[in-house]
């Protein structure tokens, strides 16, 4: 009797998670339909444009995907490099003492709002950036000061997971490489690191889920405006920005601009679904069997 | 990492000699106390290695044995925590000396684990990796075929060298780390029970393997099982606990002495059966 109740209650909240992801799915889907059904837009015309001025009609998203791929692109050379080292230290070479410091504050990091976040790559990052590099090269809203604020956000995500793998690696593995005479440095490259490099790829491409879902730091440092450019110091709006900038106006319900921002979504929606099903098909087909 | 390659290419210890060589005594400790934090694992032993012999390590469950095998390539290093006092003689230079690499012990020292801890790379790689990263740079697919043949696993391995070396048997995986270790041609190889693991015809063949390497090397062998001790090695050494559960050294000679006269009424009531 107990057990059974129990059992009910861990299916009804199982349960949840996947009517919420359906319901998602579900208006996200009818949005669209009624954007692509609107007879303004066709499909083709709205993944390979790159116009989009929905006060002309014209709904061409590749500005805004190439706004996200810029941020994207920037924070992960952040992050990765920065976060698999943190990883390998933690794991490799800090002591016990060194790791119970280091690791809470890598936590924290992590809890910071986003919000904080934004304002920082703003009055931070942006100035720093334009002190380096001039005023007239960069403006005040530009992708590289939010995608390198968006890596030291992601960085703990990637140290954390890239940790975790890097642990799991047998310390046997470890020994017959001490013991064949390699270094630290050698061991934690090409032995450890390798036998881990299932759990750290799939680290990475949650970070880069991370990135592309991202949407405060953006729409608060990398621009108000859809721009189609590849110049990390220009303004650009990526597509979760522009979602925050349009939802936030006074948009009437019902609007082709309205349903375009689900258009938006729903696009959001399958890319991180890919690389979520790569990240899961990578750690199945990569994860290392070590006996 | 080219910047770590430097080590096979001058391959004599680059440390001055302080003691007179002993032309038969490879390895020789004098003194060795080993702690894990407070708990002393091993009590003051002393002990001189015979060059190309099998030297075995005996005694009951936590006596030490693999401990003392141990402090011989400084793996106890890698053990937080664990700290050595005494002196290890290897070829007449202390490599407890502070300015010696641990790095530099562990290329002329090798080991093979209890067990088989082959990396999750290829077979070829599995033998290749260690030489390369000591900087070996000569024909790798003959030292890999020469190791392998000495390991008594080329002709088990030859067609499916690329697969991975974690598609092996047991036994097999035990071969192809003994072929790993000696790929990078080391003067002693350490086996930490290297059969415990495997069925009693792969346990055959590990030991056959040892007689003939034991032409080319000096091997130290921790072993529970005694008639492994008494078939394949040439020197015993029977450890014991002390009432403080510190591993020492109760009898060391050549195995046939040890084994049907022991001197010592311990080593006596250990190899007749009657405790461990």
């Amino acid at each position: 009797m107990g057990e059974s109740v129990i059992q009910g209650f861990l299916l009804f909240s199982g349960a949840i998670s996947i009517l919420t992801t359906l319901g998602i799915v579900f208006v996200l889907g009818r949005e669209s339909w009624l954007f692509f059904g609107s007879g303004q837009v066709d499909l083709r015309e709205f993944l390979t444009t790159t116009v989009w001025q929905p006060a002309i009609d014209r709904f061409g998203i590749l500005p805004l995907v190439n706004a996200t791929f810029m941020t994207t692109t920037i924070a992960m050379l952040v992050a990765i490099p920065l976060g698999l080292s943190v990883a390998i230290y933690l794991s490799e070479y800090a002591s016990a003492r060194a790791r119970s410091l280091l690791k809470p504050i890598l936590e924290v990091l992590a809890g910071i709002p986003t919000v904080v976040y934004g304002y920082f790559a703003l009055t931070f990052m942006t100035p720093l950036l334009r002190s380096i590099f001039g005023r007239d090269v960069v403006q005040i809203y530009n992708t590289a000061s939010a995608g390198i604020v968006m890596g030291i956000l992601i960085l703990p995500l990637i140290s954390s997971m890239s940790e975790d793998a890097l642990s799991a690696v047998p310390r046997s593995l470890r020994e017959a490489s001490y013991a064949l005479g390699a270094t630290k440095l050698e061991t934690a490259v090409q032995v450890v690191v390798p036998a881990a490099l299932s759990g750290i790829t799939a680290a990475f491409i949650v970070g880069i889920s991370r990135a592309i879902g991202e949407t405060m730091i953006v729409a608060i440092a990398a621009g108000a405006g859809p721009a189609f450019t590849f110049n990390p110091f220009k303004a650009a709006e990526t597509m979760t920005g522009h979602i925050v900038r349009i939802s936030g106006g006074d948009l009437s319900y019902d609007s082709i601009d309205y349903n375009s921002i689900f258009a938006i979504g729903l696009l959001l929606f399958f890319i991180t679904l890919t690389l979520n099903v790569i990240s899961r098909w990578f750690v199945q087909r990569f994860r290392e069997v070590y006996e | 990492m080219t910047i770590f390659t430097d080590t096979m290419a001058n391959s004599s210890l680059s440390l001055p000699i302080m003691e007179p060589r002993d032309a038969d005594c490879v390895i020789e400790a004098r003194g060795v106390n080993v702690y894990y934090g407070d708990f002393r694992a091993v009590k003051d032993i002393t002990i001189k290695i015979q060059r190309r012999k099998i030297t075995a390590i005996i005694g009951p469950s936590g006596c030490g044995k693999s401990t003392l095998l141990r402090t011989f390539n400084r793996m106890n290093d890698l053990i937080p925590g664990s700290c050595v006092e005494g002196e290890v003689f290897f070829e007449g230079c202390n490599i407890y000396d502070r300015d010696v690499d641990p790095v530099e012990v562990r290329r002329r020292i090798g080991m093979v684990f209890q067990k088989p801890n082959p990396f999750p790379k290829s077979i070829y790689e599995n033998v290749a990796w260690g030489a390369r990263i000591n900087g070996f740079r000569g024909d790798m697919d003959a030292l890999v075929e020469q190791s392998l043949r000495q390991a008594a696993l080329w002709d088990e391995v030859k067609d499916h060298l690329r697969a991975s070396a974690l598609t092996l048997s047991g036994g097999q995986q035990q071969r192809l780390c003994i072929a790993r270790a000696i790929a990078i041609q080391p003067e002693v190889i350490l086996m930490d029970e290297p059969a415990s693991a495997l069925d009693p015809i792969a346990t055959l063949k590990i030991e056959d393997l040892m007689r003939e390497l034991v032409r080319d090397y000096t091997i130290i062998i921790v072993t529970h099982n005694m008639q492994e001790a008494a078939r394949v090695s040439d020197y015993t050494a029977f450890l014991m606990m002390d009432k403080d559960r510190a591993g020492m050294l109760v009898e060391y000679g050549p195995t046939d002495q040890v084994f049907t006269t022991p001197r010592d009424k311990r080593t006596e009531d250990y190899i007749t059966g009657r405790f461990g």
